[in-house]
């Protein structure tokens, strides 16, 4: 079990490293960071001084070490555009951005597992036809579409939820919430709904069609035949088995939802980094660009592991395998 | 024979196809007394499963009976509701699948998949249910069956799976098992193990059984009475002994004559030529008539009914008394 942990978070950290990488890349490739800095008007004094001192004479692997050893230590440079430490700017959008992801996670699974399990059960049924039909609508549509159709039936025709922001905030420590608020609850519902709804289709979808293989599976009819109660077979037996190949690709849609949170900010003017990425990448802002590519790519590299995790939580077959039986 | 315990008369299964209604199972009838062990054999597609899921009300849909009656102790079971159908399955009824590798919840332990059937269908507490889950699996010969109660199934071999799907089968008494070929996914070695396991808890419980099988060594070995299908009907029923010995329809003739004696002589007799025929090519008369040796005018017009022959039954008009010797050497 820990040499399994150990060769995960192993595994993970060289996925950081490869990604990193690229983030660092990106200085090279998008512009001229001394000219960005600088301004036009600079002497040529001045920028070497300044080449000098963000270490850019240094040669390409030289610099790319003291990249990896500002980001462990939390540095992502400077941003461009505002002139402030990247972290603090990430830090302030970081909260409505994970609130965000967060309700859009539950809102996904929650209705992804109970739809898909019901259209599955119900197979024939008419509901069960409605809501495939309109779960087609829901993968094919665009998010921003789904979006903007929301702001104009709830917030313009019947005024029932506001359109954009998040509302009022309480501040908790480093930390801004608005859970704690009506306004703030409020101001999630739409935002939520559009970033959840392309994931909790395609959870839908997948729980269904994996929980009729498995209603055909012969250890289910072995429990039809042992005379278990219908309701014991399919949320004590099939769901559980269910669940497991599902576990993998939720998890990934669900760490998903923060790299698609960039439309559904923008459609919401939601503070979040989401929206702190789409202005840099108006102004070019680089230091903020390629910080978001980590966090990305940190918050999927984690859902990952979370799910490798669950995995062993959830199958004895697996726990056995990897520690050598009992 | 006694009030039989099971009763199965004219049962007819149906499976609606793009190329019209197929007959699986063509008015079969058969008793089964307490406690008796019944084979039932059949070339693959002869409609042995599909006689089993019809007794325990499994029938895959499309598929479902089309016709005849069921009986359990005289009372029909075949046009159950739903539920009062799934209180009689594993409580009075039990199956046994080919695959033990797959017939147990992978991720359930077996101590639990015994308690839940327990309790489901007796009085008693799941903490009674799990001392009874460790007896039985001592009496199907699990080795430290109080410490493995908690394990899962891919702790055990294949073997040692199916016994404990006879220990689930049996958890609740059931008064009849329907075992189909519960021996065929198994390494051979354990094979002859399995069936002894079941033999003799069913004898000690007074369990009847329905053997499906290939292996009519198994059968000379376990059953009472034995009954051969084909196409979906009965061709032949009687004890062991006498349809082996003496068999009295031309196919269960020829099917004994394709079984290696025991002696392991090389007096295989006659192969059949020819194949079952597939469900949708039915022959008119005698669905064997293609193959048999001995056919003749009436075996194409008319279906044989089951006559008496010593203590057998066997659907060929040869056996029919009223028949002239002079029709049937034609
Ligand atoms: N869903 C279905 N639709 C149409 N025909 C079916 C269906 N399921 C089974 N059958 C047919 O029903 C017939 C009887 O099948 P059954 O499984 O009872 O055979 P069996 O005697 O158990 O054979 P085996 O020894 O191979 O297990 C077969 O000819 C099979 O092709
Ligand atoms: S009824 Fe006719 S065709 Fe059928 S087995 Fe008897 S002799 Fe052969
Ligand atoms: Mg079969």
């Amino acid at each position: 079990m820990l040499a399994f942990l150990i060769r995960r978070i192993a595994e993970a950290l060289v996925v950081m490293v490869v990604v990193a990488f690229f983030a660092f890349s990106m200085f090279r490739f998008m512009g001229d960071p001394v000219a960005n800095m600088m301004g036009p008007d600079a002497t040529i004094a001045d920028r070497e001084a300044m080449t000098k001192r963000l270490g850019l004479d240094q040669p390409f692997p030289v610099q790319f070490a003291a990249f990896l050893g500002n980001v462990a230590e939390g540095d992502f440079g400077v941003s461009f555009r505002v002139g402030r430490p990247v972290i603090d700017l990430v830090k302030e959008r970081l909260p409505a951005t994970l609130e965000l992801a967060l309700i859009s996670g539950l809102f996904a699974l929650v209705g992804g597992i109970g739809l898909g399990v019901y259209t599955a059960l119900r197979r024939d049924g008419l509901l069960s036809r409605a809501i495939m039909a309109i779960s087609l609508i829901g993968v094919s549509l665009p998010t921003f579409l789904i979006g903007i159709a929301l702001i104009y039936l709830f917030a313009v025709e019947l005024r029932w939820l506001p359109s954009f922001g998040r509302g009022e905030t309480v501040r908790i420590g480093g930390w801004t919430t608005g859970f704690l608020t009506g306004s703030g609850l409020a101001s999630l519902v739409l935002p939520s709904i559009t970033l959840g709804l392309f994931q909790m289709t395609l959870i839908m979808r997948l729980v269904r069609s994996e929980m009729l293989e498995v209603l055909r599976t012969d250890y289910i009819r072995f429990a039809r035949a042992r005379g278990l109660t219908t309701r014991a077979i399919h949320f004590g037996h099939a769901l559980k088995n269910t669940l497991v190949p599902v576990i993998t690709v939720t998890g990934l849609q669900l760490g998903s939802i923060v790299a698609f949170a960039i439309i559904t900010e923008t459609v919401f003017q939601w503070p979040g980094v989401g929206s702190l990425f789409i202005s840099s990448v108006q102004a070019v802002d680089v230091p903020v660009m390629a910080t978001y590519l980590l966090f990305v790519a940190g918050f999927f590299v984690f859902v990952n592991l979370v799910v490798d995790l669950l995995y062993f939580a959830v199958d004895p077959r697996l726990r056995s395998a990897t520690t050598g039986g009992h | 024979m006694t009030e039989p315990l099971l009763s199965v008369r004219d049962l007819t299964v149906q499976f609606p196809t793009r190329r019209g209604l197929l007959t699986a199972v063509d008015r079969l009838s058969f008793d089964l007394a307490p406690g008796e062990v019944l084979g039932l054999v059949g070339e693959s597609g002869a409609g042995k499963s599909m006689t089993g899921s019809a007794i325990i009300g499994l029938l895959e849909p499309p598929g479902r009976i089309a016709g005849g009656e069921i009986r359990l102790k005289g009372e029909r079971i075949d046009n159950l509701p739903a539920e009062a159908m799934r209180r009689i399955r594993g409580r009075r009824i039990g199956m046994i699948f080919q695959d033990p590798l797959t017939s147990l919840n992978p991720l359930i332990r077996i101590g639990d998949q015994l308690v839940e059937t327990i309790v489901t269908h007796t009085d008693r507490t799941p903490w009674e249910a799990k001392l009874h889950a460790a007896s039985l699996l001592e009496a199907v010969g699990i080795p430290a069956a109080r410490a493995r109660i908690d394990s899962y199934p891919h702790e055990f071999s294949g073997g040692m799976r199916q016994r404990v799907v006879i220990a689930l089968a049996l958890a609740a008494d059931p008064e009849l098992i329907i075992a189909d070929e519960p021996t065929t996914a198994l390494d051979v070695s354990v094979q002859a193990q399995i069936i002894a396991v079941l033999k003799d808890l069913c004898r000690d419980k007074g369990t009847a059984v329905i053997l499906i099988t290939h292996d009519m060594g198994v059968i000379a070995e376990t059953a009472d009475r034995v009954a051969v299908l084909y196409a979906g009907r009965l061709a032949e029923i009687g004890p062991v002994a006498d349809v082996i010995s003496r068999p009295h329809h031309p196919y269960t003739r020829g099917l004994m004559g394709s079984i290696p004696s025991l002696d392991g002589g090389r007096d295989r007799l006659e192969q059949i030529p020819g194949s079952m025929p597939r469900l949708s090519h039915i022959p008119p008369g005698c669905a064997f008539n293609p193959r048999c040796l001995q056919a003749f005018a009436r075996c194409v017009a008319e279906r044989p009914p089951a006559y008496r022959a010593d203590a057998s039954e066997a659907a060929c008009f040869l056996l029919d008394p009223a028949m002239s010797p002079a029709e049937a050497a034609r």
